[in-house]
């Protein structure tokens, strides 16, 4: 591990004083980050631990939704009534996410920033643009198993890891920041990036800035919401595909969804398409089936990759029809 | 390399203060083994991905591998020894010798300690991955399926699973959390 100052941050304004150069690097629950620090995949020459600012709470807004402090832990933020009576999907996709040891130290702003698990970038050895820009992916004509689908790039082609990223995004829900030339909010959607021509870039924080809080904006049907994960083992393990869906029924139609897929993409991916031809549409598997294979078009399997295609069809389809008939029932 | 810098840091280890001077990329793992000299706590992959090293800081399980020292100043850290003696075992410890659950020794402890804070988390009402529905809040019942899930951070080759899962439900049991 190469050789850092370590300066604990008292305030959140005297983080931002003290993130003063891009080599600085923040820590909140350290579970990506000390492990990076380990492989030399990242070299901060000072560590600010923000760990101990006063960002905590899981709030009710005024409207129904909720403010989640950015420090709040994934296994608390689990374990919140409102959080399981509101947004199910939300404690569901955390619960599916790595282990009970590391639920308890890791942060929601955190979460955010988790950097993709691409076998190449997290191995030195090898040219990875995400990790050293200009030096090549391995990934593209490599180990493609767990390559991207949708909207990568002939830079990059890792998948955003995050379980609880599909939700948030699902939900809209809005990352609150703070930065040296101000607060601002942006949307969930224009949060994470897409790899395009510059990889190593994961999201459109600015140098420095701090996620101080996440707002989930209310959703009343969100109450009828599932997140289900298809993975290589039966736990602690990143997913092949996963889905996150809220569906708000009436009268056997779909009224309103909201959909997003991991394992997908570069980004948590919203299935905007996919919503959009199912609304006022009956709810049957064959309704679903061809939604989500128009959303699906858009994608470029690499091969090996090929086989997270019929996997999502099939778990899309599988969320929504239970969505469906827990409704009925 | 040393560090430039030394950091102050205090923690409090199975009850017992310490203070060290540690360079500030030391893991609370590698301060209680290796500055501390206490050897209960066992280092595995050093990267947070089988559980070894895991110990409860402020009574919740973390991984202690995944972690800076410096970070964790002031933390009170229990370890397996810490919550029983050779001659006063835990309900846990008890339970791993009457059913055989032990490994090699080295995943012991963290098994250990991981079993305390899962008991602990169900007993705040966590629900866990294969928990049917999050949104009724209901206690939850430890059944052998939730303690798979709940005790799968903790990996190891040696395929003792089976009687750990044994003695995990017996303490469930005893508890009256199954």
């Amino acid at each position: 591990m190469k050789d850092f100052e370590y300066v604990r941050a008292t305030t959140v304004s005297d983080a931002l004083a003290q993130h003063e150069r891009e080599t600085t690097a923040y820590l909140a629950g350290g579970t990506n980050l000390v492990d990076h620090l380990r492989l030399g995949i990242r070299r901060p020459d000072r560590i600010v631990d923000i760990s101990r600012l006063d960002l905590g709470g899981i709030e009710e807004t005024p409207d129904g939704g909720l403010r989640v402090g950015a420090n709040v832990r994934n296994a608390d933020l689990a374990m919140s009534p409102l959080v399981r009576q509101r947004f199910p999907f939300v404690s569901q996709a955390l619960l599916a996410g790595a282990s009970g040891q590391i639920r308890a130290m890791a942060s929601t702003g955190g979460n955010l920033l988790q950097r993709t698990r691409c076998v190449y970038f997290q191995d030195r050895s090898t040219p990875c643009n995400k990790r050293e820009p200009g030096s090549g992916c391995s990934a593209i004509d490599g180990f493609g198993k767990y390559n991207a689908l949708i909207g990568q790039s002939d830079q990059c082609v890792a998948v955003h890891p995050s379980d609880l990223c599909l939700p948030f995004a699902a939900l809209d829900a809005v990352v609150h920041v703070t930065g040296r030339s101000g607060d601002r909010a942006i949307p969930f959607a224009e949060f994470h990036r897409l790899p395009g021509d510059d990889p190593s870039r994961d999201t459109n924080l600015e140098p420095g800035e701090l996620i101080v809080a996440i707002e989930i904006p209310p959703l009343p049907w969100a109450t009828r919401s599932r997140y289900r994960k298809v993975r290589d083992r039966a736990s602690y393990a990143f997913a092949l595909v996963s889905v996150a869906a809220a569906l708000d029924i009436a009268d056997g139609h779909v009224q309103d969804l909201r959909l997003a897929l991991g394992g997908v993409s570069h980004k948590p991916y919203r299935a905007y398409l996919a919503e959009e031809q199912l609304r006022g549409r009956p709810a049957t598997a064959e309704v679903f089936e061809v939604a989500i294979d128009a959303e699906l078009a858009a994608a470029h399997p690499g091969g090996e990759n090929a086989y997270k295609l019929p996997m999502l069809r099939r778990t899309v389809v599988a969320v929504l029809q239970e969505l469906a008939e827990g409704a009925v029932r | 390399m040393p560090s430039a810098q030394q950091v102050s840091v205090r923690l409090i280890v199975d009850g017992q203060e310490h203070h060290v001077e540690l360079d500030p990329r030391v893991s609370v793992m590698d301060a209680i083994r290796d500055r501390l000299g206490i050897t209960t706590v066992k280092k595995g992959c050093d990267h947070g991905q089988c559980g070894a090293c895991t110990v409860l800081v402020d009574g919740r399980r973390i991984i202690s591998c995944l972690t800076l020292a410096a970070s964790y100043d002031g933390a009170q850290v229990t370890t397996a020894a810490g919550l029983g003696s050779t001659d006063q075992l835990s309900d846990i410890q008890a339970a791993f010798v009457d059913r055989d659950a032990l490994q090699c020794g080295y995943c012991t402890p963290g098994q250990i300690c991981s079993a305390a804070g899962m008991f602990a988390e169900a007993e705040a009402g966590m629900p866990s991955h294969v928990t049917a529905d999050v949104s009724d809040l209901q206690k939850v019942r430890l059944t052998p399926e939730e303690i798979s899930e709940r005790m799968s951070g903790n990996l190891c080759r040696c395929g003792a699973y089976a009687h750990i899962r044994e003695a995990l439900t017996d303490v469930a049991q005893e508890r009256g959390q199954a």
